[in-house]
């Protein structure tokens, strides 16, 4: 039955995949960029770049996390060779994000940012977040993953806890109207409950010990 | 130094209010390029797309000028009518523009009532003829640390409460915003308990620099910005000038606010400007004006706004970290 008659070859799929999911993560700090540039982004700029590149990072943290489920849905297992480029991307946007907020929102007061972190929870939040990212953006080379072995997937689970602190940032800042990030934070409930043993497909437990959970 | 101040933006290169008004949906149109590949074409359709309407509306005759106006630049009309907070027609900044067209600002009639010896009615024509009409130049900060100053059109509250005989029973004033969810589709989410509500203590209600302002810019209110009257206390966080009053109410004890009721260990009922009283999530020490751009700094917030000489005196001894 899984005689898969592909109708696409992983290795071409990768190849010429590779090149447009770049250019499409590309695409909204170009779109930024211009409107920067055509000044029209608002009455307030500095807020819409900050909300812009949060919104990026946390979206497309939510795409590599749906990497996983995706390729058990459809038995592509190539899918996962883009997992790496979508994770960066995540890390680019909340770096970017975060240097908006150092440059931009705090004018560098370093004063200022010490005083956001100690006493603000949604900050302490997010910088954690952008902080456990490092990490995983540093080691995601193929030689890192050689080098850690079965460490680098226990390194990499901490995805999961940034994605809700990421969640739980954008929550907290939220005045009154929580229907944006309640959307993000269903989406990321979905994305974990998928990795839950009982929701997985028994073809792709099967050949695994049982009770190994797999962290991909 | 990479940040510096820029020069002030001129006018011309100010984004035009339908823009502004779309910006939303063009940041969407960057994260359904995302899935669909449909790209920059998208962002440039919605752009080309945008109506070049000016906006303007009627405008307020015989209005005077009044010493109690600041001479510091005027935020500009766009981003005066084009960010807002009104969640009754949404909770984003552009929603209002955007959905402020279902209002209908006349006619209209507010009640005043309470604690007073001639309760009653009175219509926005009365008003707009009624009491001779100023321009107030006032500094605008809202409690999520951004400004703006903008030339409002209005009269002294207190002259309006006047005539309905306050008694000394009244010791506070409380106001109510239309409740309509066919006009304010806002309302149709509870995202706040509706009626907004706002109030004020008698002195600061009598205060000279407490407006209701009937217009901006020389014109009358536009919707977004609580058609056809309002309340404008400067030297208090934005959210007390409550829009499209419908009630002011004389009462004897104090009125809990809206934002109080959602969530009194943020908001308070009194809500000066204070730089030395953080909101619980965020510092009250700066805030950005707008219209300064990508690359301004932000401002040191003032006291009172700036208003204090005026209105500290109002709150003499009492603890403003406590009475927040």
């Amino acid at each position: 039955m899984a005689a898969a008659t592909p109708r696409l070859k992983p290795d071409t799929a990768v190849r010429y995949g590779k090149p447009l999911v770049f250019a499409l993560c590309l695409l909204p700090l170009a779109l930024m960029v211009w409107l920067a540039a055509v000044d029209r982004l608002g009455a307030n700029p500095v807020e819409a770049v900050l909300h812009f590149t949060g919104d990026f990072a946390l979206r497309l943290l939510l795409f590599t996390l749906a990497v996983t489920p995706l390729r058990r849905l459809t038995g592509l297992a190539w899918l996962v060779r883009f997992r790496r480029m979508l994770g960066l991307f995540a890390f680019f946007y909340a770096l970017l994000h975060f240097t908006v907020y150092l440059a931009l929102d705090r004018s560098l007061d370093w004063g200022e940012v010490v005083t956001d972190l100690a006493k603000r929870p949604y900050i302490m939040v997010g910088f954690a977040a952008f902080v456990l990212l490092v990490p995983l953006a540093v080691t995601s080379t193929r030689g890192w993953v050689r080098r850690l072995g079965r460490r680098w997937q226990q390194l990499h689970r901490f995805v999961y806890l940034i994605a809700v602190l990421g969640v739980l940032h954008f929550f907290w800042l939220v005045k009154a109207d929580v229907r944006e990030p309640l959307i993000y934070a269903a989406v990321l409930a979905v994305l974990l409950a998928a990795r839950l043993p009982w929701f997985k497909p028994a073809s792709a437990g099967s050949g695994r010990a049982k009770g190994k959970v797999s962290v991909t | 130094m990479l940040i510096q101040k820029p020069p002030p933006i001129p006018s011309s290169e100010i984004t035009p209010p339908a823009v502004w008004a779309r910006r939303r949906e063009l940041l969407k149109a960057a994260l359904a390029l995302a899935g669909t590949g449909a790209g920059l074409a998208a962002g440039g359709r919605l752009l080309a797309a945008a109506p070049a309407a000016d906006g303007s509306l009627a405008v307020i005759p015989n209005v005077r000028p009044s010493p109690l106006s600041t001479d510091e630049p005027r935020t500009s009309r766009d981003d005066v009518t084009g960010y807002n907070n009104f969640y009754e027609f949404g909770t984003g900044k552009e929603d209002p523009k955007a959905n402020a067209g279902s209002l209908k600002p006349r006619p209209w009639t507010v009640v005043v009532d309470g604690a007073c010896e001639a309760p009653g009615t009175i219509g926005i024509e009365d008003i707009l003829t009624g009491f001779t009409q100023e321009e107030r130049i006032y500094r605008l900060r809202c409690v999520e640390a951004w400004a703006m100053v903008i030339p409002w059109v209005g009269f002294p509250l207190g002259d309006l409460l006047k005539r309905f005989k306050p008694t000394s029973q009244a010791r506070y004033v409380a106001f109510e915003t239309l409740v309509d969810p066919q006009q304010l589709p806002g309302q149709r989410r509870s995202v706040l308990d509706w009626p907004y509500r706002e109030g004020l203590r008698m002195d600061e209600a009598m205060h000279p620099l407490t407006i209701l302002a009937t217009g901006l810019y020389g014109q009358v209110l536009p919707n977004q910005n609580g058609a056809p009257l309002r309340l404008v206390v400067p030297w208090k966080y934005g959210f007390k000038s409550i829009k499209s009053i419908v009630r002011i109410s004389f009462t004897a004890t104090q009125p809990v606010n809206t934002w109080q009721a959602m969530a009194s260990n943020e908001y308070g009922f009194y809500a000066n400007v204070n730089p030395a009283v953080d909101h619980p999530r965020w510092s009250q020490a700066r805030h950005r004006m707008i219209g300064e751009g990508l690359f301004a700094g932000k401002h040191k917030t003032l006291p009172f706004n700036g208003y204090a000489d005026q209105v500290a005196s109002l709150y003499a001894g009492m603890d403003l970290r406590r009475e927040f």
